[in-house]
């Protein structure tokens, strides 16, 4: 199947302001879910309890929040974890610091294995103490930060500063989308999902280096065309790898948000998105921004890296 | 680039048959695995408590402890000087690891004796240099303010965690689990990691106790005033109880003698009774501090006391001499047990907190691992029929490459015996996605240059050449986010940046070596028998 668009021509940088604009509204409705709304943080970042557990009857969720309401720990959310017999109950950090925390599930315990009628598996417990959510948020935080300030200095490196800005620009737009779908669906934000924010910084990165490239390759190939042609060319040729590349990446991450169990629906949910967004800032955000950005044209001098040795 | 020269390919063909190698185990049971001769690699990828079921604790050893206890210490080595001196001390405050009070004299030669209590028995069993490890402040007011100099906090730190990091190994081997990992995080953290186990609370439970164990003698010349629940004579103190939470002993402060003296504590029943007990036997030096003590004090009660607890308080029948003795308590046969195993393993230094827990039943661990291996293989299916349907004979290429690719990641799993968790799986299924990356790169180059004009040869040539830097860049962003999360997370998550990096690495090598020497074999018969090849 040929899937070449270099013929095509498809003028995207004529359009791009559709794409800024898009993007803007994006970005401010992503943010105005973040300060109204917010993250709804997992225990990794808020601290507190989490157990999931597997009756062997049917039993009802009103009846599991009624018997632990007696316990008074304060928020208490009971949900159905994938199957009707699977229950995920989260309790919220109990006030008086780490030594508290402990009691919480020995209580729980106590209280489900009376209280129920069923015999009860304990799946998954998890308890995180305020000392160590107040580190992973600053760790999750630094570590994103991080990884977008690598970029920014691997592509000044191996481009020019405008690249670089170009790169980044596309990089945050990515970041805050994603912390926006987070913030609308109210999924849980947890530490996993700030693994698969690095793994979308990355992809984008990966995407928008691919189209950089090109650009750079066309740059020095056709010092003529004007930027809005030589963009355009550059994005159409690379649109096919593009795509594939895409299409692979969608089919494994599908295949594992729908079969790979609820535990990680929310990491692969965030992937899945992440690369959507990162393959459309690759194409109408990074690309675009190049016109703005005063590239280089003259690429005769032995500054830069050259692709084509 | 085309051409492989024949030492290439052996290195090739053996870097592939060395991962494969590696691989294979991960294919059999571990029963059949004992039965492969030994040179061959019989390791399977290590699982993560995650997918294998286990516990992971943090816990924070609580140095504030050992700081205030010094403090104590401290401070009745104050009380004694003074009163050598014939000085005046009063209002003695401790906060925050500092101790201050008034003194009569703010003299030089006073505040050198008292950096001078640095060196006596009770403060110089950890030493720094010969200096002293107290910092002696004068405040207004005649207020004297002694302070614990930084190294020698650092060192009842580092000193404290090494000895719980210890006695924390032999409390969780007596258990008798299976591979458990005990490991120091920072400066006064501890990690432990048990796989496979069904009850994390027993852990907790044994970790959950210092386990001080003390004998002293019960104050009989003042009775236990409810009225007056903290009111004790000075050099006497007042405990609770361990099994009636109203009731409370005063006994005396002095430690006739303590847990660091035994030699063997064993959980059994008591003959008269049947009553669960746990018999210990002292050390030469305990055993005669424990028959003298018990000689001169016949008929008195003397009090068990565990973790600031009194366990019991028998009156003394007879002098003990033999330096053992059972200990009851109203235990059931599993508190016994763990009081036995406690005694044995040792007191820690001062208490453990919870910072962290993370348990995973073993059945979802299972579960997990099938869900996974259903995502990788129906995941990995699409993509190879995607593959295919695009690109045709060189999309069978890309996913022969890809097959070895996804073999190779376990192989490298297995021989560095990196530990595979959830996330980890996701990681390699994210890497079939995108490890079809550099073939793409290759592939749409190629076409480029074939519609250009090429040959099939020169355009394969150039698409490979041309597509290379691009794939280095490419794939070096990827690499450098998957480094930062390594560095950055642990548990689960960093499993998800081992993948993701080994993908990286064995998808470039696959994408370079496997697909282009397939493509070279085509085009050398397509250029024998002049068979068209289509991209």
């Amino acid at each position: 199947m040929n899937l070449d668009f270099s013929s095509k021509k498809l003028s995207f940088i004529k359009f791009h302001f559709i794409g800024f604009i898009f993007s803007s509204i994006l970005i401010i409705g992503s943010l105005i879910s973040f300060f109204s709304f917010g993250l709804n943080f997992g225990i990794d970042f808020k601290g507190g309890t989490l157990i999931e557990i597997e009756t062997k009857e049917d039993v009802d969720i009103s009846q599991i929040r009624l018997s632990l309401n007696n316990l008074s720990l304060g928020d208490i959310q009971i949900q159905e974890f994938g199957s009707k017999n699977d229950i995920l109950i989260r309790i919220e950090q109990q006030s008086g610091g780490d030594k508290i925390q402990q009691n919480v599930v020995e209580l729980v315990k106590t209280k489900l294995n009376t209280d129920l009628n069923s015999s009860v598996n304990y799946r998954r417990v998890e308890v995180v103490g305020p000392k160590v959510s107040g580190e992973l948020i600053q760790a999750g935080t630094l570590a994103i930060g991080l990884a977008v300030f690598a970029m920014l200095l691997y592509i000044w490196f191996r481009f020019e500063w405008q690249f670089s800005l170009g790169a980044v620009v596309a990089l945050i737009h990515d970041v805050i989308l994603t912390i926006g779908i987070f913030c609308i669906t109210q999924l849980e934000f947890n530490l996993p999902i700030i693994a698969a924010i690095l793994t979308i910084v990355g992809y984008s990165m990966n995407d928008t280096v691919v189209v950089y490239d090109r650009v750079r390759e066309n740059l020095r190939k056709h010092r003529s065309l004007k930027i809005d042609q030589l963009l355009d060319l550059s994005i159409n040729e690379t649109l096919s790898r593009t795509i594939i590349t895409s299409v692979t990446t969608l089919l494994a991450l599908l295949s594992l948000y729908i079969f790979g169990g609820s535990v990680i629906k929310g990491f692969t949910f965030a992937m899945i998105w992440g690369v959507l967004v990162g393959t459309y800032s690759s194409i109408f955000v990074a690309a675009p921004l190049l016109k703005y950005l005063d590239v280089k044209r003259d690429w005769t001098s032995t500054s830069a890296v050259d692709s084509t040795r | 680039m085309l051409y492989f020269s024949r030492s290439k390919k052996l290195l090739i063909f053996l870097t592939i048959g060395i991962g494969l190698l590696f691989a294979l185990p991960n294919f059999f049971s571990k029963n059949s695995l004992n039965s492969f001769p030994n040179f061959f690699p019989n390791q399977q990828v290590n699982l993560g408590l995650d997918l294998q079921g286990g516990s992971h604790l943090l816990l924070e050893v609580d140095t504030d402890v050992i700081i205030n206890e010094r403090i104590d210490n401290l401070t009745s080595d104050l009380r004694k000087l003074y009163r050598e001196e014939d000085l005046k001390i009063s209002s003695i405050k401790t906060a925050d690891g500092s101790l201050k009070f008034k003194s009569s004299s703010t003299a030089q030669s006073v505040i050198n004796k008292i950096k001078d209590l640095s060196f006596t028995d009770s403060q110089n069993l950890l030493q720094v240099g010969s200096s002293s490890n107290l910092i002696v402040n004068i405040n207004s007011d005649e207020y004297l303010e002694i302070l614990f100099t930084e190294e020698y906090k650092k060192l009842l730190t580092i000193n404290a965690v090494n000895q719980s990091l210890e006695i924390v190994r032999r409390r969780i081997d007596e258990l008798g689990t299976r591979e458990p990992t005990i490991q120091r995080q920072g400066t006064s953290r501890i990690i432990i990691q048990v796989p496979g186990l069904e009850d994390p609370d027993q852990i907790k439970s044994l970790l959950g106790q210092t386990a001080k164990l003390t004998f002293q003698l019960v104050d009989q010349s003042v009775v236990y005033d409810p009225q007056k629940p903290d009111k004790a004579p000075i050099g006497s103190e007042v405990l609770p109880s361990d099994d009636d939470p109203n009731y409370k002993y005063i006994v005396k402060k002095r430690v006739m003698v303590g847990g660091e003296n035994l030699v063997d504590a064993q959980p059994g029943f008591d003959p008269q009774t049947n009553e669960p007990i746990v018999t210990f036997r002292f050390d030469g030096i305990g055993a005669k501090k424990f028959g003298r003590v018990t000689q001169q004090n016949v008929g008195k009660p003397f009090a068990i006391i565990l973790d600031d607890r009194v366990v019991s308080a028998p009156v003394i029948r007879d002098a003990i001499l033999g330096g053992s003795g059972q200990i009851s308590g109203g235990f059931t046969s599993e508190e016994a047990n763990e009081l036995a195993i406690l005694l044995r393993a040792g007191a820690l230094p001062a208490p453990l907190i919870i910072l962290e827990e993370r348990s995973v039943g073993p059945d979802l661990g299972a579960d997990s691992i099938n869900a996974g291996k259903i995502a990788a293989i129906i995941g990995f299916a699409a993509v190879i029929l995607f593959m295919l349907f695009i690109y045709r004979t060189f999309g069978l290429f890309a996913d022969i490459a890809l097959i070895i690719n996804l073999l190779l990641v376990l192989g490298v799993l297995s021989m560095f015996q990196a530990t595979l968790t959830l996330p980890g799986i996701a990681g390699i299924i994210l890497t079939i996605g995108m490890a079809v990356d550099a073939n793409v790169l290759i592939f749409e180059r190629v076409k480029e240059e074939l519609r250009n004009g090429s040959s099939m040869i020169n355009s394969i040539d150039n698409g490979y050449k041309r597509a290379l830097s691009t794939i280095l860049d490419a794939n070096i962003t990827t690499l450098i986010a998957a480094i930062i999360l390594f560095f950055m997370a642990s548990g689960p998550v960093r499993g998800f940046s081992i993948t993701l990096a080994i993908g990286i690495f064995t998808s470039v090598f696959t994408a370079f070596t496997v697909t282009r020497y397939f493509i070279s074999l085509r085009v050398r018969k397509m250029k024998s028998e002049s068979v068209g090849l289509k991209i």
